[in-house]
């Protein structure tokens, strides 16, 4: 148990990162990294040995996030108006300029499907060799690199033409 | 610039020494994920394919862009509820009884709430039957079809780690419906505690809002009986048992075509265990 200390709780800051990315919701997305911990204390001794710590949590996490994401897509969640989320994150930004650019990127983001930005995020943000974030999403490497070349190509696609970045300020996220 | 030189690019359209230029590749050198003589040659390929080079140059930026607005999360204090030590020691502290047992408490708590079935049933000779089954399975379907936050423990994806661990707890080989036909997909499932042992709980929906939920359990009386239908506190479903299984398939009782969904899953059931006699 001392062992999942030492791997596990490193690893905290960027679980709360990618639930965060994901749901958008700080609260929302602290309660699904605790979910997570609660399983990875219940699971710890019964992981494959050979299991890549990193990759076991996030996959935790991942799947808690898409049965939360589901839940929200089936209507028994509530829609998050845009203004009502991630001040904490808005606050940190500079200038207006930045802010305006932030909300871009987020609706952006937002416009791709679930699957896209899931694969997006393993890999840009948290960093994730092909091989681990195949190993998070269950998927063959394969199609984390075709997934992750289209949601590149469509993240480009949008950002420039505008057409989620022109969402206005009343517009609800888009929860897919 | 050397590499110019020693790469033959010009008038090669195609990568070094005639190896193609990988979109997989393009995107690991966004990455940073490719050894250094390679993305000296990518470098190279983009000098000369400008329209490429700003795909990836958009590519490159995106994921700064992403790296830069998801990076203030990562360094915000972790939450006390987060505190995973803290956490441990609320498990190590709760393991005197462990948390299996707990987790029966909690569906008994529930229980009780829901009309004292538990004192009911204690007192009824067929305790362990198909009618206690049937009220088992409302039960849990009512605890965890509704739940928002995690109706199934297990999902799909490890379907078949769930039925591991169910059918060692339940000591008999346990299988799946495939219910994809009649419009239902399979969700996931988890471990519950019934007034009379472990069963096993699987969760379906029909992609519109819809749970059924099939529960499993041993059958210490009643091991074989004709499926019967039952209703209780807004619950619907049809119980039947075979060769010592007990099986309970519930929903709400809005829920329509309940009936030949539990004969398709006995069918299917049947099928199973002739092709595999339980041991």
């Amino acid at each position: 148990m001392k062992d999942m200390l030492h791997q596990v709780e490193p690893l905290i800051p960027a679980l709360r990162r990618y639930a965060r990315a994901l749901l958008r919701e700080q609260a929302a997305a602290d309660d699904l990294v605790q979910d997570c911990l609660e399983k990875v204390i219940t699971y710890w001794d019964s992981r494959r040995s050979n299991d890549d710590t990193r990759s076991w949590v996030f996959a935790i996490l991942h799947n808690l996030a898409v049965t939360a994401l589901r839940r929200r897509a089936g209507g028994l969640g509530t829609h998050v108006a845009l203004e009502d989320v991630d001040e904490a994150l808005m606050a940190s930004r500079a200038t207006q300029e930045d802010a305006l650019r932030h909300r871009d990127l987020m609706n952006a983001l937002d416009a791709l499907p679930a699957d896209q930005r899931s694969i997006l995020l393993l890999v840009s943000v948290e960093d994730m060799s092909y091989a681990d974030a195949a190993r998070v999403l269950d998927i063959p490497i394969g199609t984390v690199m075709s997934r992750l070349s289209r949601a590149r190509e469509k993240l480009l696609r949008i950002m420039e033409t505008g057409v989620a970045g022109a969402a206005t300020k009343s517009a609800l996220r888009r929860v897919k | 610039m050397s590499d110019n030189r020693n790469d033959g690019w010009h008038g090669n359209d195609g990568g070094n020494d005639g190896r193609p230029v990988q979109e997989e590749e393009l995107l690991a050198y966004v990455d940073g994920a490719l050894d250094a003589a390679r993305r000296h040659q990518i470098d190279a390929y983009l000098r000369h394919h400008p329209d490429v080079a700003r795909r990836v140059e958009g590519y490159v930026a995106q994921r700064a862009q992403l790296r830069a607005a998801f990076a203030p999360i990562a360094r915000e204090p972790v939450p006390p509820e987060l505190n995973l030590s803290r956490m441990l020691e609320a498990r190590r502290a709760r393991t005197g009884a462990p948390w299996r047992l707990a987790a029966s408490v909690f569906v008994a708590l529930c229980l009780g709430g829901m009309g004292g079935w538990i004192g009911r049933a204690a007192t009824e000779p067929a305790a362990g039957g198909i009618a206690a089954l049937a009220r088992e399975a409302t039960a849990s379907y009512q605890v965890f079809a509704s739940d928002p936050v995690r109706p199934v423990e297990i999902s799909a994806s490890d379907s078949a780690d769930l039925l591991k661990w169910v059918s060692t707890r339940l000591r008999r080989p346990i299988a799946l419906p495939d219910l994809a036909q009649s419009g239902y997909r399979y969700i996931g499932g988890r471990l519950v505690a019934t007034e009379h042992g472990p069963a096993g709980l699987f969760m379906y929906d029909d992609g519109h809002g819809t749970r059924v939920a099939m529960l499993v359990r041993p059958m210490a009386t009643e091991q074989n009986m004709p499926m019967k239908a039952h209703a209780q506190a807004g619950v619907a479903g049809y119980s039947w048992a075979a060769q010592g299984l007990g099986y309970s398939l519930v929903a709400a009782d809005s829920t329509r075509g309940l009936h030949p969904l539990a004969d398709e899953m006995r069918r299917q059931l049947g099928e199973q265990a002739r092709k595999a006699p339980p041991a």
